[in-house]
């Protein structure tokens, strides 16, 4: 069923409505989380009391707003934090990765490719535990030898960090080297003979051939380190990322606090969405 | 100039290298390792598979891998069922603008936490919700309906939550299916069933497969679906694993549980894979 091909029209009044009602199933959710984040209620469930933007800005109890909640601020700050160093070492081992699959051909490439491959089928939780468990070995192990108490390896900011890097890293891989692949290595070569040498030629043509893809990485990175639930909860420590906070609070009863920041994540990430596309339109 | 490419390789290989052993390979024999052994008494240890025997032996681990193994299947066939309509609208049916806006669409709920949409579902589904309002306002049921904290309610939030990494895969391949060759498919006169049988499934099969993958492995590594809107005998085995790891703090039998659902995970990622004749590289890559 093509539209070149003449079809009954009831099938086709019939295909569009279920088209219109699944994406009525996917904006539902979203839709209540942002309209309750506006009830002046302590609940976000019917009755509607009216209008309020307390959950926001309001500073007194029972409504302490988003902007004066400073557990939900702080853990803000920390996925933040966490999901910037993960993009930046993503995004560096992505381009470092990229090149080497692209422009070099070595025994066991093949191999290594699809070991690359395989952090993205493993399950999270997974990930989180095995590196939970080695981590610990090794600092139980310094502890042991040297009498050191390495905090870097015990649960904690460092092993959010590293255990989510582990499987974002080849997401960044991959979509830096869909880029490089369509590389026109030519323009290389004249850099080079118009005497370039090799790392300027990268520096000068290559790199900057591959910064939308670059930026595209890091956004995907922060996102999915933003949201990223199932590695963080096996590895987090004292300071919660957003996630672990809201699931805390979600667990010992909801109000429209979660709602607005909610409400907040969706206008930041769609931001970011927005930015991305633009980026990518202009070049 | 061979030495310097030597270098360059070197380079680029290290990082690739240090990622690989420290933060996948190693953790993962370390996690086997840790599951091999059983604690004798305090801080004497023995190999054993003592851990895979509790695994086997105990009815409700041995259920619940069972149960979470099944019910990832059932959503990731409903996320296909529901998903695959959708996507050959967006691919072939619906043109220019609308198409890219369309496929936009899909792809705007996944930019939020996965939180905020099981919490989205939570707002509709539960007893003071918006459905339940809904059907007592329309005067179908009478008094408040829950329907939170149940098997359905796992199963809406999973097929939902996962429902863009069965579209994207399936739009892209099904856009690279060319118009002509659906024509043909008529002209030689197929309906739209033997057509859609003999060339549309076909062509779509690398996607197909891909989104099976990935959402399968989605759904068996969940653990906020199932915790938040499950009820309490909706266990999942990420929740056991979870439990043996920080609450009992039996870390021996969680890196069992951790290497079963990896084992599982794997075995149906690699089936699957076998069964269509597709390799890893082309459908993740």
């Amino acid at each position: 069923m093509i539209p070149t091909i003449p079809q009954p029209r009831l099938l086709t009044v019939a295909y569009t409505a279920y088209v219109a009602a699944f994406f009525l199933f996917l904006a539902l959710p979203l839709a209540v989380v942002a309209v309750f984040a506006f009830n002046d209620s302590q609940f976000p469930s019917l009755p509607w009391e009216g209008f309020t933007w307390n959950w926001f800005f309001g500073s007194e109890s029972p409504m302490i707003g988003v902007f004066h909640e400073r557990s939900i601020l702080r853990a803000i700050g920390t996925s933040a934090f966490v999901a910037v160093c993960v993009s930046v070492l993503s995004v560096a081992i992505g381009l470092s990765n990229a090149f080497l699959f692209n422009r070099y051909r070595f025994p066991g490439q093949g191999i290594l490719y699809i070991l690359m491959l395989l952090p993205l089928v493993v399950p999270g939780i997974v990930l989180g535990i095995s590196i939970l468990v080695f981590s610990s070995r090794v600092a139980n192990g310094l502890w042991e030898i040297a009498q050191w108490d390495f905090e870097a390896l015990r649960p904690g900011l460092v092993l959010v960090i590293l255990g989510q890097f582990s499987f974002i890293a080849t997401i960044a891989t991959l979509v830096i080297s869909a880029r490089l692949q369509k590389f026109d290595r030519t323009l290389e070569d004249a850099a080079l003979n118009l005497g370039a040498n090799r790392l300027t030629a990268v520096r000068t043509v290559t790199l900057p051939y591959l910064m939308p893809a670059m930026i595209g990485a890091f956004v995907v990175a922060f996102l999915m380190s933003f949201e990223n639930f199932n590695t963080t909860l096996m590895l987090v420590g004292s300071d919660a990322p957003l996630t672990i906070a809201m699931f805390d609070r979600l667990k010992e009863g909801s109000t429209p606090l979660l709602n607005a920041v909610s409400l907040l994540l969706m206008l930041g990430s769609s931001c970011l969405a927005l930015l991305v596309i633009a980026f990518q339109r202009r070049n | 100039m061979r030495a310097q490419a030597k270098l360059g390789l070197v380079l680029l290989l290290t990082p690739l290298l240090l990622w690989l052993t420290l933060l996948i390979f190693i953790p993962h024999v370390d996690m086997l390792l840790v599951s091999l052994r059983e604690r004798v008494s305090a801080g004497v240890y023995r190999t054993s598979l003592a851990n895979y025997w509790a695994f086997l032996s105990e009815p409700l681990y041995l259920r619940t891998f069972m149960r979470t193994a099944v019910m990832s299947t059932l959503a990731t066939v409903i996320t296909l069922l529901i998903g695959f309509p959708v996507s050959y609208y967006i691919a072939k049916i619906a043109r220019g603008r609308v198409q890219s806006a369309l496929f936009l669409l899909c792809l705007v709920p996944f930019w939020v936490s996965e939180l905020v949409r099981t919490f989205g579902w939570m707002i509709l589904l539960r007893e003071t919700g918006i459905i339940s309002n809904l059907l007592q306002f329309l005067g179908l049921v009478e008094g408040p309906v829950e329907m939170l904290y149940n098997d359905a309610a796992i199963m809406v939030g999973l097929v939902y939550t996962s429902m863009l990494f069965m579209v994207v895969p399936l739009v892209t391949t099904l856009q690279t299916l060319p118009d002509e060759v659906v024509e043909a498919g008529y002209d030689l006169g197929g309906n739209s069933f033997s057509v859609l049988r003999e060339i549309i499934i076909p062509h779509a099969t690398p996607g197909i497969v891909s989104g099976c993958i990935v959402v399968f492995m989605l759904s068996l590594g969940n653990y906020l679906t199932p915790i938040m809107l499950g009820g309490k005998d909706s266990l999942w085995f990420t929740e056991l694993i979870y439990s043996q790891f920080i609450v009992r703090f039996n870390w021996e039998l969680g890196a069992a549980f951790g290497f079963m659902l990896l084992l599982l995970s794997s075995a149906i990622v690699w089936g699957m894979l076998k069964l269509t004749g597709q390799s890893l590289e082309r459908t993740v890559g």
